[in-house]
C-alpha cells in the first residue's frame, strides 16, 4: 500500500516520467480512497499552470530589459582592456 | 581549423573584413538581446550582466573559430547558454547533489514538515477550490513569484530551470552532473515547498495579498 508520502512522490514524478504500470495502479488506487492526495494532485496541476503563465509573463516584461549605462561601460573596458591597444571609446 | 596563437591586435588585421566579426559591434548591436536571454534565466541582473561580459570576451578569444555558417547573433547566444550553464553549476558547487538532504538541509525542504512518520499527511489539505483560470491572475503571479524566491536559492534556481527555462530532465541532469532520482526528489522538495508557501497565501490568508 502507499503511504501519502510515497503517492505524493510519484505524482510529482509523474510530470518528469511516464510512469509504470504498478505505479499507476498503486496510485489510482490511493487517489481513491484519499481526499488530501487528491487535491494534491490537482494543486501540482494548478502550480504547473501558474508556471506556465508566470514564464509568458516574464518573457514579456524581459522584452524590454536592456542593460545599464554602468554595465554596458563596464563590458566596453573590460573587451577594451582584452584587445590591447587602445580604442576610441563610443557612449 | 587549427588553434591559432595569435595576438588579438594580429588578428584584427587579419581577421576577415566583414563586419560582423568585429567585436566593436557585438556590444552595440546585440547585447540588449543577450542581455534578456541571461536575466530570463539567471534571474539576477548582475548575473546577467557578468554572464554577457564573461560572453563577449569569450568571442573575443574565439573570434577565428567563427565560420559565419550561422548568424553572429546566434553564435553569441550559444556562447551565452555555456556561460549561464556554468553560472548555476557555481551557484550548486559547494553542495554535494548526491545529497538532496543537504541541498535543502536547515529548510522547509524536508518532507518531515508535510508527513507525520506514518507517511500520511499532517494535516488534510484545504481545497484550492479556484476555478484553473485563478491562478493565472496578475496577484496570485505575484505570489507564485515571490514563493519561488523564498526557496533555498539553489532549490529556487532548480526549479526554475525546470519549470520556467523548460529544460528537459536529460539535460538537467548532464548540465548539472546529477542523477535523475536526485533531481526528481528535489523538485518534488520544491513543489511541497511552494504548495505550503500558496496554501499558506491563497487559502489560509484571505487577505488580498494572495
Amino acid at each position: 500500500m502507499l503511504t501519502c508520502k510515497d503517492a505524493s512522490h510519484l505524482l510529482s514524478e509523474r510530470q518528469e516520467r511516464p510512469l509504470g504500470l504498478r505505479e499507476r495502479c498503486a496510485l489510482r488506487l490511493h487517489l481513491w480512497m484519499c481526499v488530501s492526495c487528491r487535491r494534491f494532485a490537482r494543486q501540482l496541476g494548478l502550480l504547473r499552470r501558474g508556471m506556465a503563465a508566470l514564464r509568458q509573463q516574464l518573457r514579456g516584461e524581459t522584452r524590454r530589459a536592456e542593460l545599464s549605462d554602468e554595465a554596458r561601460a563596464r563590458i566596453r573596458r573590460a573587451l577594451a582592456e582584452r584587445e590591447g591597444p587602445p580604442r576610441t571609446e563610443r557612449l | 581549423m587549427t588553434a591559432d596563437p595569435m595576438t588579438p591586435a594580429e588578428a584584427t588585421e587579419r581577421s576577415d573584413p566583414r563586419d560582423t566579426l568585429s567585436p566593436e559591434t557585438w556590444l552595440d548591436e546585440h547585447g540588449n538581446a543577450l542581455y534578456r536571454y541571461a536575466l530570463l534565466r539567471l534571474r539576477d541582473p548582475h548575473k546577467a550582466e557578468d554572464a554577457v561580459q564573461e560572453t563577449l570576451l569569450a568571442a573575443l578569444a574565439a573570434r577565428q573559430r567563427f565560420t559565419g555558417d550561422a548568424s553572429v547573433r546566434t553564435w553569441l547566444t550559444g556562447i551565452l547558454k555555456h556561460k549561464v550553464t556554468d553560472q548555476f553549476r557555481r551557484d550548486l558547487r559547494d553542495v554535494e547533489l548526491d545529497d538532496p538532504d543537504e541541498l535543502t538541509e536547515g529548510t522547509e525542504g524536508d518532507d518531515g514538515e508535510d508527513f507525520e512518520s506514518s507517511g500520511r499527511w499532517r494535516e488534510r489539505l484545504a481545497p484550492w477550490g479556484d476555478p484553473v483560470a485563478a491562478v493565472e491572475r496578475r496577484e496570485r503571479l505575484e505570489g507564485l513569484q515571490h514563493c519561488i524566491e523564498a526557496l533555498p536559492e539553489r532549490l529556487a534556481n532548480l526549479y526554475w530551470l525546470r519549470e520556467v527555462m523548460e529544460e528537459d530532465t536529460t539535460t538537467i541532469c548532464k548540465d548539472l552532473a546529477i542523477t535523475p532520482n536526485n533531481l526528481w526528489t528535489l523538485l518534488h522538495r520544491a513543489r511541497l515547498s511552494l504548495r505550503r508557501c500558496l496554501d499558506r497565501l491563497w487559502v489560509r490568508n484571505t487577505s488580498h495579498t494572495g
